[in-house]
C-alpha cells in the first residue's frame, strides 16, 4: 500500500507543530522516501579524511542505505564514490578499509578504474565496440557522488544537485566543529581508538532526538548513574575520585541542572544542548594540557576555546558530536525499526594521551553494546518502537515548552529542556523530505 | 542450584586441577547469578577485559567493549539488582559451555597461572537469544590461601561485529 510516494501534502501532514505522526518511526513506505529524498537532499557526514591519509587509501559506508566509499585521490583530493561496479553492481572493495593503489579492480570481470572513479580499463574492449557503450551508464565508471565537502577533516556529501549549499545548509553550527578542531593545539584531529557498532531495533530517529532530550538521564538512567552515585556514596573519605565516577555520575544532575544548561537551536534541524555549562564540565584538568593549549594560542583563546562546553551537537540528518571529548555518533539507518549506532573517538594531535585515554573510557562506559547506560538507553527505544503499533494515539507529543512564534526564529538559545529542539529536526525533516516533490 | 562454597587450596601452590576447577566455578557463580560469590573470586586490583580488536595489545589508547575494575563491576552487580533497572525487567539469562580449561602457565614464584578456555556463551532475555563465542584467559593468583583472579580477558570470536545489548558476563 502506497500512501505517502509522491503525496507531499500526505507528508507533510505527519508533523505538527507539537506532535509527530507514528508513521515516521513505524512506516517502511515512509522510512524509503527518507532514504530516496530525505537523505540525498542532505548533507551527509560520511567519514573523517584522516581515515584516509594517503593516495589509494579508502573506507567503505553509507548515505543513508547507499553504499559509498571515501577515497584519496592520485592529486591529494578526497573524493565519495558510489560503491559498486558499473558493469553488475558489485561491490567494489573486500574490506571495510584499506588501500587499493593507483586504481580499483573489480573482483568479478577485472573492470578497472581510477581512484576519482573514471573507467581505466575493461578486459576484451574489442566486445565493445560498435555497440554504443560510450553512450551506456556504465562508460563513465563509478558514479562519483557530485557534492562533497571537506570541513576542517569532516567529509560531508550531498547525492542530489539540488538542495541547500554547504554553508546555508549548516548555517552557524559548524562552530561546534570549529571548537572540536580547535582543542587540539596544531588544530588537527586523527580518527583513533576504533569505532564502536551497536545495533539497536528501533528508528534512527528516536537516536537522534535522544541526544537533545535532557528530561530523560535522570530518570532512565537511574539504574547505571544512580547506582554509580550510590556505589561510590560508599568510597572511604579522601578516595580520589576515579575517571569513571567522573564521567557517568553527572548523568544524575537533577533537572534544574538540566534546564539551565540551555539548548541552542541553529537553522535546518541542528542544534546543541549545553549552551552555559553540561555534563562536561567538572572534568579534572589533564596535566600540561593547558601549558600546550597557552603555547600555540594565547592564554585567553586558550581559556575561550576550553570553556566552551557544549554536550551534544546535533547535524540534522543523523550524526551528534560531543566538542569537549571529541567524540562522534552517527546513527545509520538500515530500516524503518532497525539502526546501526557506530561511535567514533579522535585524537587532538599533539596534546597529551590521557584526554584520548578518557575519551575512550567514555565511549565504552557510555556507547558500548556492553554499556550500562547504552542499555538503559536501548531498552527505552525498543520499547517506543513497540508501543508506537497501538493505534490507540497515533502521535507524538513533542509539545514542551513549545512557543507559537518558534518556527521562524533561529540562532537562539532556549531553555535546556525544552522540546524545541526535536521540533525542529522534524521542521527541517519535512523540508528535506519534500524538496523537489 | 547449590554448589559446594569454594574449597581453600589443598597446598600453598594450586595444582592444575585446582586452577580449572576455579575457572569452571566462575563460569557457574555467573549462569546462577550468584554475583556477589561471583565478584569475590577478583583481587581488589583485578580487570574483566574484553577487547574490541582483533590481537588487541593495549586497554587504554585502543576501545575495549570493557575494561572494568572492581569499582566497575561491582557497580553492574548492584544495578541488575536495582528496582529501576528497566533492562533487566524481565531479567536476561546465561549459559555457559566450556571446554576444558588449559593451563598456559604457571610461575609459583611469581605467584601468576595462566589458563586459556574456549567458551559457547549463550545470553537471553525475553523472545531473543544471542550465542557468542570466544577464548577467555584467566590471570590468576593466590591471596591468603584462595585463588584470585587478576586479569580475565575475554576474546570474542566477533569482537568487531555490530551487537545489540550484551547485559551479563561472559
Ligand atoms: S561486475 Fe564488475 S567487472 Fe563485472
Ligand atoms: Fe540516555
Amino acid at each position: 500500500m502506497t500512501r505517502y510516494a509522491g503525496n507531499a501534502a500526505a507528508l507533510r501532514a505527519l508533523v505538527r507543530e507539537q506532535e509527530v505522526h507514528r508513521d515516521v518511526y513505524v512506516s517502511e513506505e515512509v522510512f524509503q522516501l527518507e532514504m530516496a529524498h530525505m537523505f540525498p537532499n542532505s548533507w551527509v557526514y560520511v567519514g573523517h579524511d584522516s581515515q584516509v591519509p594517503n593516495p589509494g587509501d579508502y573506507y567503505g559506508t553509507t548515505i543513508g542505505t547507499q553504499p559509498v566509499l571515501l577515497v584519496r585521490h592520485t592529486d591529494g583530493k578526497v573524493h565519495v564514490l558510489h560503491n559498486r561496479c558499473p558493469h553488475k553492481g558489485t561491490r567494489i572493495t573486500s574490506e571495510t578499509c584499506g588501500n587499493t593503489g593507483k586504481f580499483f579492480r573489480c573482483p568479478y570481470h577485472a573492470w578497472s578504474f581510477k581512484t576519482d572513479g573514471s573507467l581505466l580499463a575493461i578486459p576484451l574492449k574489442k566486445g565493445y565496440e560498435n555497440t554504443g557503450f560510450e553512450q551506456s551508464h556504465a562508460a563513465p565508471g563509478m558514479a562519483p557522488v557530485r557534492h562533497v565537502r571537506n570541513y576542517r577533516g569532516f567529509v560531508f556529501a550531498k547525492i542530489n544537485d539540488g538542495g541547500l549549499d554547504f554553508e546555508e545548509f549548516f548555517g552557524e553550527s559548524l562552530s561546534s566543529f570549529d571548537n572540536m578542531v580547535d582543542r587540539s593545539p596544531v588544530g588537527q584531529l586523527k580518527v583513533a581508538g576504533g569505532v564502536l557498532r551497536y545495533m539497536h531495533n528501533c528508528n534512527w530517529k528516536m537516536l537522534v532526538e535522544n541526544q537533545t532530550d535532557t528530561c530523560h538521564p535522570m530518570v532512565a538512567h537511574e539504574s547505571s548513574a544512580g547506582t554509580v552515585v550510590e556505589v561510590w556514596k560508599k568510597a572511604p573519605p579522601g578516595t580520589k575520585k576515579p575517571m569513571a565516577v567522573e564521567i557517568i555520575a553527572p548523568f544524575m544532575s537533577p533537572y534544574e541542572f538540566f534546564e539551565n544548561m540551555g539548548i541552542r537551536i541553529w537553522d535546518n534541524g541542528h542544534g546543541h544542548t549545553g549552551v552555559h555549562h553540561s555534563i562536561h564540565s567538572d572534568y579534572s584538568a589533564v596535566p600540561g594540557y593547558f601549558d600546550k593549549m597557552t603555547a600555540a594560542y594565547g592564554e585567553a583563546r586558550a581559556k575561550a576555546i576550553l570553556d566552551e562546553n557544549r554536550h551534544n551537537t546535533v547535524y540534522f540528518p543523523n550524526i551528534m558530536i560531543k566538542g569537549p571529548i571529541q567524540l562522534l555518533r552517527q546513527f545509520k539507518p538500515i530500516a524503518a525499526n532497525k539502526t546501526l549506532v557506530e561511535s567514533w573517538t579522535f585524537q587532538l594531535v599533539d596534546a597529551p594521551d590521557m584526554l584520548l585515554e578518557r575519551t575512550l573510557m567514555y565511549n565504552r562506559l557510555i556507547n558500548a553494546p556492553t554499556s550500562i547506560v547504552g542499555h538503559d538507553d536501548l531498552e527505552m527505544y525498543e520499547r517506543a518502537q513497540e508501543g508506537l503499533h497501538s493505534n490507540g494515539n497515533e502521535w507524538v507529543n513533542l509539545q514542551r515548552l513549545y512557543s507559537p512564534d518558534e518556527a521562524e526564529q533561529t540562532n537562539v538559545a532556549v531553555n535546556g529542556t525544552s522540546e524545541w529542539p526535536m521540533r525542529h529536526q522534524f521542521r527541517a525533516w519535512t523540508k528535506f523530505m519534500t524538496m523537489g516533490m | 542450584m547449590s554448589m559446594v562454597a569454594e574449597a581453600p587450596l589443598k597446598n600453598a601452590v594450586p595444582t592444575d586441577q585446582e586452577l580449572i576447577d576455579f575457572v569452571v566455578r566462575e563460569a557457574r557463580l555467573i549462569d546462577q547469578q550468584r554475583f556477589d560469590e561471583w565478584l569475590d573470586m577478583y583481587a581488589d586490583d583485578a580487570f574483566y577485559w574484553m577487547p574490541l580488536e582483533w590481537n588487541q595489545t593495549d586497554p587504554r589508547l585502543t576501545c575495549s567493549l570493557m575494561y572494568e575494575d572492581k569499582l566497575l563491576l561491582s557497580i553492574r552487580v548492584e544495578r541488575l539488582k536495582g528496582a529501576r533497572t528497566f533492562s533487566q525487567k524481565p531479567k536476561s539469562r546465561c549459559h555457559h559451555v566450556l571446554q576444558t580449561p588449559q593451563v598456559d602457565s604457571r610461575d609459583a614464584a611469581a605467584n601468576s597461572y595462566v589458563t586459556w578456555t574456549p567458551i559457547h556463551y549463550v545470553e537471553t532475555r525475553l523472545d531473543e537469544q544471542a550465542l557468542y563465542a570466544a577464548w577467555v584467559t584467566h590471570h590468576l593468583s593466590v591471596e591468603n590461601g584462595k585463588l584470585k583472579i587478576k586479569l580475565k580477558r575475554v576474546d570474542l570470536i566477533n569482537c568487531d561485529a555490530a551487537f545489540g545489548n550484551i547485559q551479563l558476563f561472559m
